[in-house]
């Protein structure tokens, strides 16, 4: 029997057309997703490494709805241009508490993933509000709203919970203290901000938008764009330790 | 038998559909007064107010239909199911041209910023996913479900399987984009590319994508015919296989079953590579398989001529669809992602330029001796020109998979180009190609109102993808080699806003591109309205004098 006749199996039943479809088409997606849930280089444990705080998930809830992916990329390739332009490239242990991941796939503006406390956040506050009123050429869309806009606080804890639930170690005390934390990182006078700090190590409370009150969606912007990249402490860290 | 005697009652899908959508109705009411966010209690009342309307859409029909449900057959003849079909074709031209509009408007967004008006819904991270979901999901998914329910029926001379499920495909797909694309403007997404919107969507989603996997293939199992038509296996592939990616990318966790906002269970890495093991085969078999289908039966039968090869359909429909699930990593070169996985996607990048070229060969080869159609037929032009796209950007997407080669192109707008080469020659044209086709046919007329205007959105549409893809060309490399550019100093020789003013030339003539796309588009909705309103009625061919089988 040919090649040809064997096939007619397929072409004259559709239960068993649809079976080879569903084995054909899973191999490839097996193969190469299976291993990246064991293998030590990408689910390597880099020292400085740690959640985010209320506030500065808050701040990436923003820049995922408003898309900021779409034209800023946060992963540095290992390219000399790309190095000396932004930083030491990407590790993948910098997203590992990504849900979603934001490593984008356009850079229609500069890459992001360390631009952490390269501007100040008076820089970042007034660019955000009209990006043309520091670099004139620029093409992105300004956020004046987000200036004017409270966070809704409420939910926190519930955003924390969810977190850890997909895999986002937040202790039980970081879990209970969601609302306090996010009101006393963006207030370096609250009370607040010791416990706070202990809870989140080397995390930094300032009045990220420069007013008072209520933190607002500039606040939790600005407070994850800053510490985006600053995690690791490249001096200390050791590239042997995970050899991909 | 005589069917009027036949006591009336409602059928189990009647009973059972109008008891789910009065509880849906319900559910969702109780949801939107509970609703945590002002978005998610849109999206409850516009679904509370959506399940009363088809509630009464079906209690209304029951009402007025005969007691018998339509006949299989007629005269020894498959009493074929054109309403659901009508349908999606109408839609698609609607949703085509809105998503050809907002695509417009971003591309003008980006030459000229101050179109984004400092407003949260109209700026460009916000339009953009409603262009994208709009023209792939929205346009393709009801050509895609409009084509493959005609060539499903056709081809297995059988009835479409279900009575009230194809109208519930088509309505409820139709319905997912409405919450898909109003969610954008108010900011829901999940950030996944092309499966951006964000967990209940995909919860209806997948409920409808089931729904439409089983009219599909019981239509399949009741066929007259012994053999599956080469386009019903395409078909079949891109409906599974879509099923199982959107299945695996999006596992995601609401944060209140109140509220629109949810944590996807991947994170880092794995996330990455989920997204573009789907992201890659959402082309692969939304934008390809499917279409590919389109292609097998539109051209064979706008050009009177057989398939050029079986063997070589069946060859190049497997090997398609293998390599094709392996190519996703090439969007994740010089990242984070381990160096096997990024070399095993570029080398089944490479590989699967020969089943793409397999069916540009298999396609274009079925006009054998059909060549002069070329000259006198514009919508035949039309298919057989969105078949060459499809060949030049599956031949551009091996190369961009190449890693050094994508070491320069990937964030650049050749990525941008190379997509709507994709987009716009080859799902664009044999979109429009089986339209132009299937509108005639399912409002039975003799032909089109003018093929004269066919002729003219085929010229302007092409100038309009030559301008569009060659401005993106540029830009893409010129940016590409300006990022890497180095001093003879040995310091990098351009600043990032440097590259971004380079591009605002090639922005505007995108955006004209762009423009003449979105022109062509208005004169084939016309050309279709004409042909439905004015058109000459088909002479219908006697009935009975059909054998039986």
């Amino acid at each position: 029997m040919s090649f040809w006749t064997r096939h007619q199996i397929f072409e004259k039943n559709s239960i068993v057309l649809i079976a080879g479809i569903l084995v054909v088409v899973a191999i490839g997606g097996l193969v190469e997703i299976t291993p990246l849930f064991y293998l030590k280089s990408t689910i390597e444990k880099v020292d400085g490494i740690r959640p985010y705080t209320p506030l500065e998930l808050t701040g990436r809830n923003v820049y995922v709805r408003e898309g900021c992916y779409l034209c800023h990329s946060q992963m540095i390739r290992p390219l000399r241009d790309e190095v000396e332009r932004y930083g030491h490239f990407s590790l993948a242990a910098e997203s590992m508490y990504d849900h979603p991941f934001q490593w984008g796939s356009k850079r229609t503006g500069p890459d992001l993933a360390r631009v952490g406390a390269k501007y100040s956040d008076e820089w970042h506050v007034t660019h955000l509000v009209n990006p043309r009123s520091i670099v004139p050429q620029s093409v992105m869309p300004g956020y004046p709203f987000l200036a004017q806009t409270e966070v809704d606080v409420a939910g926190m804890a519930d955003h924390l919970r969810t977190s850890r639930m997909v895999g986002v170690p937040y202790s039980d005390d970081q879990i209970a203290n969601a609302v306090a934390d996010l009101k006393a990182q963006a207030d370096p006078d609250n009370p607040g901000v010791d416990a706070f700090t202990k809870r989140y190590p080397k995390a930094v409370a300032r009045n990220f938008d420069g007013k008072g009150g209520i933190p607002t969606e500039m606040d939790a912007l600005v407070a994850y764009l800053q510490m985006l990249g600053t995690l690791v402490d490249f001096k200390l860290y050791n590239e042997k330790a995970n050899l991909r | 038998m005589n069917q009027s005697q036949t006591a009336k009652s409602m059928t189990h899908g009647e009973a059972g559909l109008t008891t789910v959508f009065a509880v849906s109705a319900l559910v969702c009411l109780f949801a939107a007064a509970k609703a945590l966010d002002s978005a998610f209690a849109f999206h409850a009342s516009l679904a509370s107010a959506a399940s009363l309307w088809a509630l009464f859409a079906i209690v209304n029909r029951y009402q007025d239909r005969p007691a018998a449900l339509p006949p299989q057959e007629i005269n020894g003849r498959p009493n074929y199911n054109m309403g659901p079909i009508k349908f999606a074709a109408v839609a698609s031209v609607f949703w085509g041209i809105a998503g050809f509009a907002v695509g417009l408007i971003i591309a003008c967004q980006l030459a000229w910023p101050a179109l984004n008006f400092d407003l949260a819904w109209i700026s460009f991270g916000r339009l953009r996913p409603l262009h994208t979901s709009a023209v792939i999901f929205a346009f393709g998914g009801n050509v895609l479900i409009a084509t493959s329910f005609y060539v499903v029926q056709k081809t297995c001379r059988a009835r479409l399987a279900g009575d009230l499920a194809p109208w519930f495909v088509v309505l409820g797909y139709n319905f997912f984009i409405l919450i898909a694309g109003t969610g954008y403007l108010l900011g829901v997404t999940q950030s996944k590319e092309y499966a951006e919107p964000e967990w209940y969507a995909d919860h209806w989603l997948t409920i409808v994508w089931v729904v439409y996997l089983l009219v599909f293939l019981m239509t399949l199992v009741k066929r007259k015919e012994p053999h599956i038509f080469v386009a019903n296996w395409f078909y079949l592939a891109f409906i599974v296989t879509i099923a199982v990616l959107h299945l695996g990318n999006n596992p995601a966790l609401p944060v209140s079953v109140f509220g629109s906002k949810s944590y996807i269970a991947w994170g880092g890495v794995q996330d990455a590579m989920f997204q573009w093991w789907y992201g890659h085969n959402a082309v692969g078999f939304f934008l390809t398989a499917g279409f590919l289908a389109i292609m097998y039966y539109f051209i064979p039968k706008r050009a009177e001529r057989p398939i050029y090869s079986y063997r070589l359909s069946i060859i190049h429909f497997w090997a398609l669809i293998f390599l094709y699930i392996w190519a996703g990593p090439h969007h994740l070169h010089y990242t984070a992602l381990p160096d096997w996985a990024q070399t095993l996607g570029m080398t089944f990048s490479i590989m699967l330029w020969m089943p793409s070229w397999g069916g540009m060969i298999n396609g274009l080869m079925t006009l054998s001796g059909a060549w002069d159609k070329l000259r006198t037929d514009p919508v035949l032009r039309m298919l057989v020109v969105s078949v060459a796209f499809y060949g030049m950007s599956t031949f551009e997407g091996p190369l961009m998979s190449i890693k050094v080669v994508n070491s320069l192109s990937h964030y650049t707008d050749w990525t941008i180009g190379h997509v709507h080469a994709g987009a716009l020659g080859w799902v664009g044209f044999v979109s429009f190609g089986a339209l132009y086709c299937l509108v005639p046919w399912l409002w039975e007329r003799k032909g089109l109102y003018s093929l004269k205007l066919v002729n003219w959105h085929f010229w302007i549409a092409t100038i309009g993808i030559v301008l569009y893809i060659s401005a993106m060309w540029v830009s893409g490399i010129l940016q590409g080699l300006m990022w890497r550019a180095y001093t003879s100093l040995g310091f990098l020789e351009y600043s990032f806003i440097e590259t971004v003013e380079a591009m605002h030339p090639f922005y505007i003539i995108r955006a004209a591109g762009g423009g003449l796309f979105l022109i062509g588009s208005l004169i084939m909705a016309y050309n279709l309205w004409m042909t439905v309103r004015v058109g000459e009625a088909e002479v219908q061919a006697p009935a009975a004098l059909q054998p039986a089988e």
